[in-house]
């Protein structure tokens, strides 16, 4: 039995998942198209006799038709991608909050299956990993990360996380002497094997510090940021930066044709790690980049 | 920009080359992870196929739900590479081409070759663009894998590149 704040809570889930799969984030949209300005002056620099010419034309193609794929998602309020994905979500629980845990997790539950049923999303999410693989036929359950804050309001952060870029996410496992570059080299070289599997242009979070399973998270969060901003340490902002730099160096370019530019953008999150370690994971987002933000802070009294 | 009706015909296909920009028109097959698992299976024991495979164009591709005012729902490539181990079969028994999207594996490269077909790619992620070339849509075998299942498709207008020609020319290489 759903109670009213239930109820609210449900369809601000729902909402704000229907229109991350059908547009994305101002920001996202700014980096998609300066990638097609690059790369449009990249080719018109270009003899078409020159090796790279044609690798460079098809990347050029797949951003053109990226912007006509983001229209028509946007006129037939359709999904941009049938991969709908899988819900990954980091909830922030303030102190003022008046749902439990569960009541949370259930109002999530019933958001998903709302905006599944309602936005046309594909069932994406099998029971067991191994033998059947049955569907759930309902698109859930969701990934849930809990956090609490002394922050007020309940804020949601969710990923719809499309597998074709998810195979290609990676743990490394560097020496704690590896140091920045230790670290670029190897996000380069986990981006290098995914290649034009994930759907590029990319967007990568890096998880840095804690353990196997806590850098994996944390490389999760970084995708949950708005991209293009920078994080709050200006060495860490440096080290996105040189990360940035050194993927596009990489010439795996859109759809994976070898155009100039690969990566739309780069966000690493760290945390305490142990001395004898240095922990880097990465998850890899197609440009169809899709989150959902918001706070929610009623309806409830405050007192 | 040179439009290409299906199916394929042996000429249609000597003339394309990598990197070439085209548009089909016409039936293709729908089909990724278990319905290549099943097909292989099937053509491994020589039980009969629910379609056959003669010239016939397979899209990697599992839709989502169809909206009340479409054919068929956001509907774009899913990544080639995981069928990589069943399309040299595949092409052995008929198959002409194979729509996907992201790079193939050597051994796909030397089926495309020997047999003289196509490998193309789609746009990946343009899941809403792809849904409005699509003009007919039917099940047409293994149900009950769902937004998995085989499915015969009719489009029009449908962009794809070649990534891979029947001369063995890859845009990944």
């Amino acid at each position: 039995m759903k109670n009213v704040r239930q109820v609210d809570l449900i369809a601000r889930i729902r909402d704000a998942l229907i229109d991350a799969s059908v547009h994305l984030e101002p920001s996202l949209m700014e980096k998609l198209d300066w990638m097609r300005r690059e790369t449009l002056q990249a080719v018109e620099a270009l003899a078409p006799e020159d090796a790279n010419y044609k690798p460079y034309k098809a990347s050029l193609e797949v951003l053109d038709m990226i912007q006509e794929n983001l229209r028509l998602a946007e006129s037939h309020r359709l999904p941009m991608c049938q991969d709908t994905g899988m819900v990954v979500a980091f909830i922030e629980i303030g102190p003022d909050v008046p749902l439990s845990m569960f009541a949370i997790e259930e109002a999530l539950h019933a958001g998903i299956a709302d905006a599944v049923k309602d936005g046309s999303f594909r069932n994406s999410v099998v029971v067991e990993p191994v033998f059947d693989r049955v569907n759930t036929g309902t698109n859930l359950p969701p990934i849930i990360h809990w956090f609490p804050t002394e922050k007020p309001g309940l804020t949601f952060s969710m990923l719809l996380k499309g597998f074709g870029s998810e195979n290609c996410s990676a743990l490394a496992m560097l020496n704690p002497t590896a140091g920045p570059e230790g670290v670029v080299t190897a996000v380069a070289e986990i981006v290098q094997k995914a290649g034009g599997k994930p759907c590029p242009p990319i967007v990568v979070g890096v998880g840095l510090g804690g353990t196997a399973e806590r850098a994996g998270l944390l490389s999760k969060r970084a995708l949950t940021r708005k991209v293009g901003d920078a994080h709050p340490d200006p060495r860490y902002a440096q080290l996105e930066q040189q990360i940035f730099d050194k993927l596009q160096t990489l010439e795996i370019g859109p759809g994976g044709f070898g155009g100039p530019l690969t990566a739309l953008g780069v966000a690493v999150e760290y945390e305490p790690t142990h001395i004898a370690g240095l922990p880097v994971a990465v998850s890899i987002s197609c440009w169809a980049d899709r989150k959902a933000t918001f706070v929610w802070e009623g309806p409830y009294a405050r007192n | 920009m040179r439009e290409i009706n299906l199916p394929l015909t042996r000429e249609t296909i000597a003339s394309l080359n990598a990197y070439d920009r085209i548009l089909l028109n016409g039936p293709i097959l729908v089909g990724r992870d278990q319905v290549h698992l099943r097909i292989s299976k099937l053509l491994k024991e020589g039980s009969p196929l629910p379609v056959s495979l003669e010239n016939e164009t397979i899209y990697y591709m599992g839709p989502a739900a169809t909206p009340k005012s479409m054919i068929i729902g956001s509907s774009g490539p899913t990544t080639a590479a995981r069928m990589d181990p069943f399309t040299p079969t595949l092409m052995d028994a008929g198959l002409a081409a194979s729509i996907g999207k992201g790079p193939r594996s050597e051994a796909v490269l030397e089926a495309v070759r020997t047999n003289k077909g196509l490998y193309l790619i789609a746009f990946g992620g343009c899941g809403a663009l792809y849904a409005t070339k699509v003009i007919a849509k039917e099940v047409i075998g293994f149900e009950d894998l769902g937004p998995e299942a085989l499915m015969r498709l009719e489009v029009r207008g449908f962009p794809v590149i070649v990534g891979i020609d029947s001369k063995g020319n890859s845009v990944f290489t």
